[in-house]
């Protein structure tokens, strides 16, 4: 028996799973119409790659990732693309965001399928194009792209490979029948993470109020040879643990496994683990083995305002209210549709929302089972949160510092670390939502380092526009006065000319003053630039400054790129500023050389437009990076 | 029904503020029933008084500041507030005494500082030092211990024991009534061996003082009894116990006149199991974390121990609480918890 640990804290809510343990999962009816969401996943949405009016078949690819961290979206059933407009999705805040609603025609005709595939013949990268193209995210809850997760990064090798089935929310049992029912699909799936990821130990974790999936996940696994898909022995073992929420955190379930602590602010992967959900794993056995991309899931429908509490295997885009009428639903006795579970879950709007990917339950609570939260009443400071808190923080002092919005203390008592298990809100006697306060204030940290940023970058354009405007000023100064000294060398030579020209013929003089007073304007402009470049250069040797300033250009573009970018801006405008006068010059002159200068001049403003562009789009890439 | 809008968690398990006062309530009983048996009724009026006074006061504070009164009195604070000063009080105290005293602990110590939660310090304590400062004769005055007293029908009956209190008649003025409390003969003694003086005067019973044995094992059995329903946790009254336990350890000398008494006169003696798991633990005025609280639970101790030797005031739990009160937010600020992912990040 492997050693368990204990985590910090943690509750014991009533458990309420076995109302929808009574039957095994149903399979969930198509509905009319399914509203599927692009941006299913953390990262950027997926891109519709069809049209209004299209007929899709199911399984079909109605939407694809073009960003790096994105994933596809598939259509669940057979139909004709509906529309593609916002509507109302699953989401804490409520908001719409963009779905392509699909008119099902009932025939749930599939797509052309390659089944029957045998994946120990394919490599890792091939199996990982194949769970991205399935459209795969992370099915525990936070949805994290499956495939990115997997590759992992090269200096971290990944040793420990966690299987999370502790479902430790109260009501859901999606995991749980799942495991129940398809033990053997989780152990396949399980062998072809193995197979990419070739992890020392694999370990399978289950609370024990599920010793029945405990027990049948071990009879699989058994059937399975998991050192044959990697170099070397796989450690393979299911271990139970005592039920306590959140167990089943990732970094809790961790902790609890392995005894050891992901860092803050890092990931799993930086101490040589990777969890997954078994829902994933089953999505994953599903896209390799049957080329069925992940279009479907279970979910529970539970809560004592549905008469049929039970599973569903259910069409991703199926409306809440859709499933809900399966299960008898009484809307006079709910007082609220919750999407996931009691601790965690978010309330909806309204029941037209669809289930997506990360959908794991729809709980429809009557007001005797989850009553409405009395008023708060002052925090008497008694402790019972820090007792509680997975994360061994202190929510009381936290609560004091959200309060006075003392951002400094807050980043200080690593509100970062909190999990919003909900575990402090849960044992308060004085019924403070203390979630909502952390959340509000993890929001305004956030929103305070935007503002930081832009008004970084502000102060910078305004500073580079400053000096831009200057230095033109400066320039237009310059060309002035070579202008004018040209003109006063001219207009000499022309004197002299004219004194000569008497002596020689008429054409032969003109063309050769054009020549000399070609020659006097270049000789100016380059004594004007001898004259600027001396004054500007001091006393120095002006080329060990020009070297010195090289290499100071050099050191600061590397540490800041958007400088190098602004400077490129700058001197595409310089030069463009420089052929105008040149243009003009020229045309003023009626110079043969006009045409070249032209094209020069449209060049300059190409350069100065791509430039531009560089610059704007390093910009926004910083400030999403920043963001995320 | 319309569907609700709330953040999680929806689910909450049930216990309440008010219920977690209505324990704190249950568990002064064995304490209280020892001080009644030792001092006759005096400590049951002075609670009738103070908490009819507290609730008078929290209301009408309330009704001033334009809260719901109804909602913050079902809080249970101000009862327990007013109970725990009651108890500090020397029973048959009289009711204007009791009343100054509410009004500093509810009033000037709770309300002006914004209500429950946003009290610095310990108001119980605030109320029982303003009038300790303000009358020390008064508050000094403990009767003796019934079973001292000579004559047996001057003990007022309850009746008597409530007029004595409004000061509609006289206290008995019999010799012997008020008597100099163990801790005040322990502490101005000079001359004879703790041993003799135990023998010398009949205040003293087998460990500390007569009858206040009891009364510190009733409150003992009544703080275990919130531990164990773990409404606080054990860091601050054992620290602030073993705090005391070695100071008088160390400052015993074997009982010679100079003697501070034994750590059990100390721990049994006094209002040192009523501070430990009554005042000490009252979460508002003290520190956050567990580490903080061992600090403050210990600073406790040792402050009571060190007045008690060497200050003027015959106990001292009242002033060490709110000295530390002082130096909570001091400690809580050196005694973060560490979180999770915070001890490897280190090592990485």
């Amino acid at each position: 028996m492997r050693k368990i640990w204990d985590i910090h804290g943690g509750v014991h809510p009533n458990e309420n799973k076995t109302q929808s343990l009574g039957e095994p999962i149903v399979l969930s009816a198509i509905p009319p119409y399914l509203y599927v969401p692009l941006s299913q996943h953390i990262g950027a949405p997926a891109q519709p790659i069809v049209k209004i009016g299209d007929n899709v078949l199911k399984g079909q690819t109605i939407a694809s990732a073009n960003a790096a961290i994105s994933v596809p979206v598939h259509a669940p059933s057979s139909g004709i693309i509906f529309a593609i407009e916002n509507k109302s999705v699953p989401h804490p805040s409520g908001i719409d965001d963009m779905c392509i609603v699909i008119k099902t025609d009932g025939l749930d005709q599939w797509r052309e399928r390659n089944t029957n595939k045998d994946f120990s013949q394919l490599s890792g990268d091939e199996l990982l194009s194949i769970i991205r193209n399935a459209g795969i995210a992370g099915m525990g809850g936070a949805g994290f792209p499956t495939a990115i997760k997997l590759k992992g990064k090269n200096n971290k090798p990944i040793d420990t490979l966690i299987i999370n089935g502790t479902e430790c929310e109260p009501y859901i049992t999606a995991d749980h029948s799942l495991m129940l029912e398809n033990a053997d699909d989780i152990a396949m799936g399980l062998a072809i993470l193995a197979k990419i990821i070739k992890p020392k130990t694999i370990l399978f974790g289950i609370e024990d109020n599920k010793m029945d999936a405990v027990n049948g996940i071990e009879v699989a696994l058994e059937k399975i040879d998991f050192s044959a898909y990697s170099d070397h022995a796989i450690d393979v073992e299911v271990v139970s643990f005592p039920t306590k929420y959140p167990s089943g955190g990732e970094k809790q379930l961790i902790q609890i496994l392995t005894g050891k602590q992901v860092p803050s602010h890092g990931l799993p992967a930086d101490i040589g683990i990777v969890c997954h959900n078994i829902g994933t794993a089953v999505a994953i056995q599903d896209a390799v083995c049957l080329d069925h991309p992940l279009i479907s899931r279970v979910t529970t429908v539970t809560g004592e305002a549905v008469s049929q509490p039970r599973n569903y295997h259910v069409l991703i885009g199926t409306p809440v209210s859709f499933l809900l009428e399966q299960s008898q639903y009484r809307a006079d006795v709910s007082n609220r549709l919750i999407m996931g579970g009691p601790m965690m879950g978010f309330a909806l709007n309204d029941a037209s929302v669809p289930i997506i990917k990360t959908s794991n339950c729809v709980l429809a609570p009557t007001e005797t089972e989850l009553p409405s939260p009395p008023p708060a009443q002052a925090c008497i400071r008694c402790g019972m949160c820090a007792e509680a808190c997975p994360a061994s923080l202190l929510p009381q002092q936290l609560y004091w510092f959200s309060q006075g919005k003392e951002l400094e203390k807050l980043e200080q008592h690593n509100i970062a670390d909190c999990i919003e298990c909900g575990a402090c809100s849960y044992v308060c006697p004085s019924n403070i939502p203390l979630v909502q306060y952390y959340r509000a204030s993890k929001t305004d940290i956030k929103q305070r380092e935007v503002d930081h940023h832009n008004a970084e970058l502000a102060k910078r354009r305004f500073d580079t526009r400053q000096d831009r405007l200057l230095r033109l000023e400066q320039e237009k100064i310059a060309a002035k006065e070579a202008r004018q000294t040209a003109r006063k060398n001219s207009n000499k030579t022309d004197k002299h000319v004219s004194l000569t020209s008497t002596a020689s013929n008429d054409s032969a003089a003109s063309s050769k003053s054009t020549e000399d007073r070609d020659a006097t304007i270049k000789a100016a402009i380059k004594r004007a630039q001898e004259k600027k470049s001396a004054s500007a250069a001091t006393n120095e040797d002006p080329v060990a400054r020009a070297q010195a300033k090289r290499e100071a250009q050099l050191e600061q573009d590397q540490a800041d790129p958007e400088a190098k970018l602004t400077r490129a801006v700058e001197n595409a405008q310089q030069r463009l500023e420089k052929l105008h006068i040149k243009f003009s010059e020229a045309k003023k002159n009626n110079d043969k050389n006009i045409t070249i200068i032209e094209t020069g001049l449209e060049k300059a403003q190409a350069k100065l437009i791509s430039s531009q562009q560089a610059l704007d789009d390093h910009q926004k890439i910083s400030f999403t990076n920043d963001k995320a | 029904m319309a569907l609700m809008r709330v953040t999680s968690p929806h689910a909450h398990n049930r216990q309440t503020t008010g219920q977690v006062m209505q324990l704190v309530l249950l568990a002064t009983l064995p304490g209280v029933l020892a001080l009644t048996f030792a001092f006759g009724w005096g400590t049951l009026v002075n609670i009738l008084l103070a908490v009819i006074f507290a609730i008078a006061l929290e209301a009408s504070a309330l009704k001033l500041r334009k809260r719901p009164i109804k909602f913050y009195l079902n809080d249970y604070t101000a009862i327990v507030t007013a109970v725990l000063l009651a108890i500090a009080l020397p029973p048959y105290s009289s009711w204007w005494i009791i009343l100054v005293g509410i009004f500093f602990s509810i009033i000037v110590a709770k309300q002006l500082y914004g209500g429950l939660g946003y009290n610095p310090f310990n108001p119980a304590m605030v109320g029982y030092v303003a009038l300790l400062i303000s009358f020390p004769v008064a508050m000094t005055s403990w009767p003796a211990p019934i079973y001292l007293t000579p004559d047996e029908l001057s003990i007022p009956n309850p009746i008597n024991a409530l007029l004595i209190a409004l000061t509609i008649i006289e206290q008995p003025i019999i010799d012997g009534f008020t008597m100099a409390t163990p801790l005040d003969l322990v502490r101005q003694n000079d001359a004879l061996m703790i041993e003799d003086l135990i023998n010398e005067y009949p205040q003293f019973g087998r460990w500390s003082g007569y009858g206040w044995e009891w009364v510190n094992l009733g409150f003992l059995v009544g703080g275990i009894f919130l531990l164990q329903r773990k409404i606080f946790t054990w860091h601050t009254p054992v620290s602030m116990l073993l705090a005391i336990l070695i100071m008088s350890a160390l400052f015993y000398d074997g009982g010679s006149s100079a003697s501070a008494g034994s750590p059990l006169f100390h721990l049994l003696g006094g209002a040192t199991m009523f501070g430990a798991w009554f005042i000490a633990t009252d979460p508002v005025s003290s520190a956050a974390s567990n580490k903080g609280r061992v600090i403050y639970g210990a600073g406790i101790g040792l402050l009571t121990f060190i007045i008690r030797k060497w200050g003027n005031y015959p106990d001292a739990v009242a002033f060490a609480v709110l000295l530390m009160n002082f130096s909570a937010p001091l400690i809580d600020h050196y005694t973060q918890t560490k979180p999770y992912g915070h001890n490897t990040q280190k090592k990485s």
